[in-house]
């Protein structure tokens, strides 16, 4: 039934190879379309275009570009600049220099909560807002792995939130229920995260390969479905010892994941960061050999860019489907053993916090590479690490992260507007028509 | 109404002969199967764990009706014997149907799932002191479903001109957040209702230049606004609401204007009739949207931009600049239902107070297969599941509430996994168009 259907397919395929067209590097849209040959029109352009029009300078300008526009609605949000635009004509320089004494302020402290605080006492102290971004990004970067991976195949999956709380409850639950030997404990409860992950994610990937079920709307019941499930799980007497229904047991100390840096090594240094991050920075290694260098990663990847074409090809779409979102899955549920194991030491009722969601972002500015999307999960833990120190210091609500976030994505995916911004040269103009925005922008 | 329904989907079965026989009788033996498992569940776990002796206690007054009504204690077992006869009576009908290679009529599911609500309800209330609210069980069910009405047209009017909309969500919240602020500062809710469009139409406007103009993947396009919009609102919520709330952040409640008459009519009339204008409005446009888009020249033309755009291109329609204009209405509908969060319902605005309402309205929208008719009762569906969860928390079901609350969700990854047969959606749905 899922093979063989001919024409009107159902939805996601339309909406997946469009994806895989925006977030597929060159290589894979010279599968379903011929770009080869346009690029060979403009065969040797100059070095200075191919800076200018690069995407690495595409993404340095959509970032500074979106944080002068949340400098500008903090400042706008400003007592202070609200009150000295009431005489912007009499004095406009007020005005002015508020704008810039808010937006510097709430930016200056959102790096010295994010990379280095140099008003901090001890070395450790200084360092440590760094190491605070690096505990925030593993969640962003595990889960973004998962998503990447997802859009690779053309499937979009909102679901990461739904399989990072399925994981956790697994690696909780394993964590403090049982009694194993350190390492043995610690691995079996990755493990079992990892399954509880796959297992969430491996039904949109079974309900779409069998009976074409619309991947975007069984995640996000499925995440709906896990919210509940956890609010339920967290009332029943095993997982609920102090009758609150919101914290389970703490792990055993065997489960937890080393810190990363421990106390023996650099007395009194206070940092969180834990070997969960070095499971990150695995987790991306394995995505990109898997990606980029194996069999399963080339099927993912051709199914993604067409799937007409990788069926007639002999490869299963089916089959392919369920590899994704289970690998998706597993992916989140790594990034739910963080999270159980490392940073919280428990089962709590906000143990996903909205990282499944932010994970979506991460992936798309990260380009649905593997190392893209550890660079963007990076970025993104910088900006929640440094968010709270913001909104303490200079009561701007972290919710500013937010739209940073957004405006980032957003510009990013539309490079056209950035380059007219900056009146930056086309890449693709010498071109007769004119491309989709993500061929030409992957280029670099 | 039969009609109508062939009217909606000519393409599918005209152009596949193979496609008719190979399909249909399948979606109809699942609707038995489906019947049969209904009645199998009522008469297993209900009817056998029914003492004989019991009543349940139903209650059908609200207090503004013409006359009372006075509350209806039926016994329960004979009750549940008998909406398992309508069961019964609703599979023989299938099984009929099947053997006939006929669909059931869309009537028939709504009397066999009224059947199974109201067993589950009597075996519930069986032998119980408190009542079975009716009344407020299904007007804080047609409440919960308003956002997703809107929601679910706006996703109808954008996807059926080929745009996919999953920003509803930031569309919501943004009317949501729009109708609070200016009704607070104009001191009427009337006012807010004004600036609810605006804002959800400013939410289609974004989606549309970027998904029409650059040509970025619409479903990218759809979250990042949601998250944006969160992250927007959220921020002018902490800053600006918060310093002024008096000016910014007052309740402006919408009054009840109850329709003369019709309010006075037993159960449905204070569910249907005694409310707000936003509701009514929602009435105009669900009727409305289903005449314009099946019978209208401007419905056949959306149809057309979403089916085949290079079609509708060569006979002369414009089909970005109608996705763009589409997508703006759209925009403005679920604006509109945003509304309802805040002076709809008499609330000050909250973050996120959209509470993801806006993805169940996308999932409402495919539930009901792209048209509003569909939509709608889906939108219903969710609604009075909702509330059915809610209400039998307090009163006490024996079955966890979060189990309750899951099943909305549970019915409908069953429903877009196939009872509801093959759902297709727009051909061009989310494929940029360029003339070439």
């Amino acid at each position: 039934m899922s093979e063989h259907n001919p024409s009107g397919r159902p939805t996601g395929s339309d909406a997946g190879e469009e994806q895989a067209v925006a977030a597929a590097p060159p290589g894979e849209t010279g599968v379903s379309g011929g770009h080869g040959p346009t690029h060979r029109e403009h065969e040797r352009p100059t070095v200075l275009h191919q800076i200018l029009s690069g995407s690495a300078l595409m993404s340095v300008l959509a970032v500074v570009l979106a944080l002068l526009i949340g400098g500008f609605l903090i400042a706008f949000a400003d007592q202070d600049v609200r009150e000295a635009s009431g005489y912007f004509f009499a004095r406009p320089t007020d005005t002015l220099s508020a704008t810039w004494t808010s937006m510097t302020e709430a930016y200056i402290a959102m790096f010295r909560g994010s990379v280095f605080d140099w008003r901090a006492d001890t070395f450790a102290g200084m360092v440590k807002p760094f190491t605070e971004s690096m505990v925030f990004s593993i969640p962003l970067i595990l889960a973004g792995l998962g998503i990447a991976v997802g859009f690779r195949a053309g499937l979009f999956n909102i679901g990461a939130q739904g399989q990072i709380i399925v994981g956790a409850i697994v690696a909780a639950w394993l964590g403090f229920h049982f009694d194993l030997p350190p390492v043995i404990h610690l691995l079996v409860a990755i493990l079992g995260g990892l399954i509880g992950g796959a297992v969430w994610g491996g039904i949109p990937g079974v309900l779409k390969a069998r009976f074409g079920a619309n991947e975007v709307i069984v995640t996000i019941m499925l995440n709906y479905i896990a919210v509940y499930l956890i609010t339920y799980i967290l009332k029943q007497p095993a997982f609920n010892p102090g009758r609150t229904g919101q914290r389970s047991p703490a792990i055993a100390a065997d489960a937890t994941y080393p810190l990363l840096v421990p106390q023996w090594l650099w007395p009194g240094n206070g940092f969180r960061l834990h070997w969960g991050f070095v499971v990150a920075i695995l987790a991306t290694v394995l995505v990109w050999w898997l990606m980029e260098r194996s069999t399963v990663g080339f099927e993912i990847r051709a199914v993604g860019a067409n799937p007409a074409a990788a069926r007639t090809a002999g490869m299963s779409v089916g089959r392919t489907t369920i590899i994704t979102m289970v690998i998706a899955g597993a992916l989140a549920g790594l990034a739910a053993g963080g999270q159980v194991m490392g940073t919280e030491r428990s089962l709590t009722a906000g143990v996903a916090a909205s990282f499944g969601f932010d994970a979506i972002t991460v992936a798309l500015l990260g380009r649905s590479r593997p190392w893209g999307t550890f660079f963007a999960g990076l970025l993104f833990g910088a900006l929640k690490a440094g968010g709270f120190l913001m909104q303490s210091l200079t009561a701007t609500p972290i919710d500013i992260v937010l739209v940073v976030q957004s405006l980032i994505v957003l510009l990013i995916a539309a490079p056209p507007l950035v380059r007219s911004i900056f009146r930056l040269p086309d890449p693709g103009r010498p071109r007769r028509r004119r491309a989709a925005p993500a061929t030409t922008e992957a280029t670099a | 109404m039969s009609t109508a329904t062939e009217s909606q989907q000519p393409a599918t079965p005209s152009d596949q002969v193979d496609d008719v026989t190979r399909t249909r009788p399948r979606v109809s033996v699942k609707t038995a199967v489906v019947y049969a498992l209904a009645a199998l569940v009522t008469i297993v776990a209900w009817v056998l764990n029914t003492p004989a002796d019991v009543r349940t206690n139903f209650q059908f007054g609200s207090g503004t009706d013409l006359f009372r009504i006075p509350n209806a204690p039926v016994p329960s077992l004979v009750t549940l014997v008998v909406l398992v006869l309508v069961m019964v009576a609703g599979l023989v009908l299938a099984v009929l149907r099947y053997r006939q290679r006929r669909p059931v009529p869309g009537w028939v599911h709504v009397v066999v799932g009224v059947a199974f609500v109201l067993a589950f309800l009597t075996y519930v209330g069986a032998g119980k002191s408190t009542v079975i609210p009716m009344v407020s069980l299904l007007a804080g069910a047609l409440a919960l479903s308003v956002p997703l009405v809107f929601g679910a047209m706006s996703g109808v009017i954008c996807e059926r001109s080929g745009i996919i909309n999953i920003a509803i969500e930031g569309q919501l919240l943004f009317g949501a957040f729009a109708a609070a602020v200016v009704a607070s500062a104009a001191g009427s809710g009337y006012v807010g209702l004004l600036a609810a469009p605006v804002a959800g139409a400013m939410v289609g406007a974004a989606l549309a230049w970027f998904s029409v103009s650059f040509r970025v993947n619409q479903i990218i396009v759809g979250v990042v606004l949601n998250t944006l919009i969160i992250g927007l609102t959220g921020f002018l919520f902490a800053t600006l609401l918060s310093d002024n709330k008096a000016l910014w952040n007052t309740r402006m409640p919408l009054p009840r204007l109850p329709i003369p008459g019709l309010s006075q009519i037993p159960v449905i009339g204070p569910v249907l009739f005694n409310q707000t204008i936003l509701i009514y409005l929602m009435y105009v446009i669900v009727v409305l949207l289903q005449f314009m888009l099946f019978r209208s020249r401007w419905g056949l033309r959306t149809r057309a931009v979403g089916e085949h755009p290079r079609a509708a291109d060569t006979v002369g329609i414009k089909v970005n600049p109608r996705r763009v204009w589409n997508t703006i209405l759209g925009g403005a509908v679920a604006g509109l239902g945003g509304a309802f969060f805040t002076v709809g319902s008499g609330l000050a605005f909250g973050r996120e107070m959209s509470a993801g309402q806006g993805y169940i309205a996308l999932a409402a929208m495919i539930l009901g297969k792209w048209n509003p008719k569909g939509a709608v009762a889906a939108a219903l569906l969710f609604g009075f599941s909702k509330n059915l969860g809610n209400v039998l928390s307090t009163i006490g079901s024996g079955v966890p509430s979060e189990i309750l609350l899951m099943l909305p969700y549970v019915i409908t990854i069953f429903a877009v996994a196939g009872f509801v047969g093959r759902v297709r959606p727009p051909a061009a749905e989310g494929t940029p168009y360029t003339k070439s």
